[in-house]
């Protein structure tokens, strides 16, 4: 028999450290995905490596055998298996193919419905090809799992709220000016959320960066990172004037910048909206900013607000992705199952006896003259023709599958003989 | 002739709903729907305005029917134009449900006969009256930007974005919209005025009559200079632009049906 499992661990069922150990590097999983094909019953291998998880999806002849297969490759690893165990999930035909389409849509991450699963899947299917490791029935596998994730990420909105602070400062960037192809930016101070939300709005191409910090020293480093300029402390002033966003993250215990300069600023500005994001505890700008006409401020408890905000609408929405990829493994299951031998061959015989019925047909109502006894010869005739043709490739498939593993040629009879479609 | 008005009313309605599921779905396909239905609903407007022009050889402006008529014609073209120009899909939501409600006045106003005076007709009367419409139009659809600006603005001052500030596009982008609308409402304005002194000059030999009709217009074109020299001078923009769009529209409304109830002057017929 075949099945399809799956067996691994992620984010919610093992610690960081147990992630790392067991983790794959790019060298390492290469190897590793011959070794683990090399496998009793194991016949076709793909593993999935990531920081968050690390899956081992395989389509074998019997699972008991299999899994004790994975075991040993693991064992391999200088990992007692059985002492990890409990941080292992396994699934099998079904459930193994749904995690599947719940991973690749970014359903099973921690951030919900995050993009960035999709390209580490596919990194993890080249590997796999490369080594020859993945067959017939992982490559429909996991194209299928592509193709549904696209489709989840066009058809609902799971992907389109920002759930972490700089997407959803540059989220609420684009609400207020529309581009920000145009706009330039100020960054107050240091900090790798700050520096996170620079990355992101400089990624929509901003025009220029400015960097003021405490010690100039570091703040001339952080504007060669970000190609910008550095500034003084002292200039944050003038500079109100002419920057259109400004993020401020620094130790400061006091204000820095006052809603009394924000409302000159502004008229200098000839009303030009202006853009503050506050990320620094305690806070570095006058919270009355946010009254000033034209002016906008969200300090870091508001972005959160927004986070919040956002992650129930994408619960909401992966209720609707869960319903598309429930659709996707009741169609991968049609045809997987289809991939059975009876059924192949029996397909296979019907089509050719269905040729040979309408063609014989044709002939006899062309030939009006023939007895009862004449048709019944063509008739025999014809089904001998078509058993006669069968004969050696039915005998083929049935052999095959005693040592290799037949999944591939039952899916190229089927191609061949174009037996999808039926 | 009330016919082509039922059919004209039943295709806006359509876009109006085209545009509503639109606006709660943000997919794009209603949007293209409502959008043909208010074009196809237009063409039988602009059918119903052919016939009254063939007609009557004047343009259509006799009664408070066929004033009510031509604004709303006048509406929907400038509508049709905005929407060609700037794609600011949400303007529908606006201007559709305005449109039916306008065609359905229109529609309860029973169509009187009057009497055509000669007087009401030449060159100058008819740029008077297309480019007025029109300027006026374009400041109604000033302000449904400046409405949604407005919400858009509350959302994210407020930190309590919801319902309509994913649906809405971006504060610049509504700005930038408004303020196009209010340039070519007053270029248009600007010229109906000059020209309908032009007409006053040649029909009764004065520029200015003291009409009441001329002096709110007069006001009207005012607020909007002011509006505009702010905008030019200071920058104002936002919210103050906004609010001053939509208190425009007021002095539009009071101008244009307001001073023909509640004055006397020889506006006055074209609502009678």
């Amino acid at each position: 028999m075949r099945h399809i499992i799956l067996i691994g661990l992620n984010h919610n069922t093992a610690p960081v450290e147990l992630r790392e150990k067991i983790a794959f590097s790019d060298p390492e999983l290469k190897q590793a995905l011959l070794s683990l094909k090399k496998k009793q019953d194991i016949n076709e291998a793909f593993i999935l490596s990531t920081c968050n998880r690390v899956e081992i999806l395989a389509a074998v002849s019997d699972i008991q055998s299999a899994i004790k297969s994975i075991e040993e490759f693991f064992s391999e690893k200088n990992i007692d298996f059985n002492k990890i165990k409990k941080n292992f999930y396994t699934y099998s035909d079904e459930k193994a193919v749904k995690h599947v389409f719940m991973v690749s849509a970014g359903l099973d991450s921690m951030i919900l419905g995050e993009p960035q699963i999709l390209g580490q899947l596919k990194e993890a299917y080249r590997a796999a090809v490369e080594q020859k490791t993945s067959g017939p029935i992982l490559n429909r596998l996991i194209h299928k799992a592509f193709f549904t994730a696209k489709k989840i990420r066009t058809e609902t909105g799971i992907g389109s709220h920002a759930v972490s602070i700089s997407y959803a400062a540059v989220e609420l960037a684009k609400k207020i000016f529309g581009e920000i192809e145009d706009k330039t930016l100020l960054l107050i101070g240091a900090g790798e959320m700050a520096e996170l939300a620079v990355e992101h709005l400089k990624g929509n191409r901003l025009t220029d960066i400015y960097v003021a910090n405490r010690t100039f020293k570091n703040g001339v480093e952080l504007a060669k990172k970000f190609g910008g300029r550095a500034l003084k402390l002292q200039e944050i002033s003038g500079a109100l004037e002419i920057v259109d966003i400004v993020i401020a993250s620094t130790a400061a215990s006091q204000l820095i910048i006052s809603a009394k300069e924000v409302k000159n600023v502004i008229r200098l500005r000839r009303n030009r909206p202006i853009f503050f994001i506050d990320i620094a505890v305690p806070r570095n700008i006058d919270p009355d900013i946010n009254g000033v006409a034209n002016s906008y401020l969200y300090d870091i408890d508001d972005l959160r607000g927004v986070i919040e905000e956002n992650k129930d609408l994408r619960n909401k929405e992966a209720v609707k992705a869960e319903r598309i990829v429930e659709e996707a493994v009741i169609i991968f299951l049609k045809w997987y199952e289809s991939l059975d031998i009876n059924q192949v061959i029996s397909a296979l015989k019907s089509k050719l006896d269905g040729i040979g019925e309408a063609e014989l047909k044709k002939t006899l109502a062309s030939l009006k003259h023939l007895s009862e006894q004449d048709i019944k010869a063509l008739s025999v005739m014809t089904s001998s023709f078509v058993n006669k043709v069968l004969y050696d490739p039915i005998l083929f498939l049935k052999s095959a599958g005693c040592k290799e593993d037949k999944t591939a040629y039952l899916d190229f009879t089927k191609k061949i003989f174009h037996l999808d479609n039926k | 002739m009330e016919n082509l008005i039922l059919i004209t009313i039943f295709f806006y309605i359509l876009a109006g709903v085209g545009y509503f599921l639109f606006f709660t779905s943000q997919k794009n396909h209603f949007y293209k729907a409502g959008l043909y239905c208010v074009i196809v609903g237009f063409l039988f407007h602009t059918a119903i305005m052919v016939l009254k022009i063939f007609a009557a050889k004047q343009l259509p402006i006799h009664n408070l029917f066929e004033t009510i008529l031509t604004a709303a014609w006048s509406i929907t073209a400038v509508f049709i134009f905005f929407d060609y120009k700037f794609k600011l899909k949400i303007l529908g939501i606006f201007a559709a449900p305005m449109i039916i409600f306008i065609m359905s006045a229109a529609c309860i106003i029973a169509d009187k006969p009057v009497e055509i005076k000669k007087i009401l007709s030449g060159f100058w009367l008819n740029v008077h009256i297309i480019s007025i419409f029109i300027g006026e139009a374009a400041f109604v659809l000033a302000c449904g930007a400046g409405i949604f600006y407005l919400i858009q603005e509350y959302g994210i001052k407020k930190k309590k974005r919801g319902y309509f500030y994913k649906r809405l596009p971006s504060l610049s982008y509504m700005d930038a919209v408004c303020y196009s609308c209010v340039i070519t409402g007053f270029a248009m304005v600007t010229t109906g005025l000059a020209s309908g002194f032009v007409y006053a000059k040649i029909a009764w030999g004065h520029f200015w009559t003291w009409d009441p009709k001329e002096i709110w217009s007069i006001l009207t074109w005012f607020f909007y200079a002011v509006l505009l020299h702010g905008k030019l001078a200071a920058g104002w923009r936002g919210k103050r632009f906004a609010i001053m769009t939509i208190i425009g529209v007021i002095f539009i409304l009071f101008t244009f049906l307001g001073v023909n109830f509640l004055f006397e002057g020889h506006h006055r017929e074209f609502t009678g």
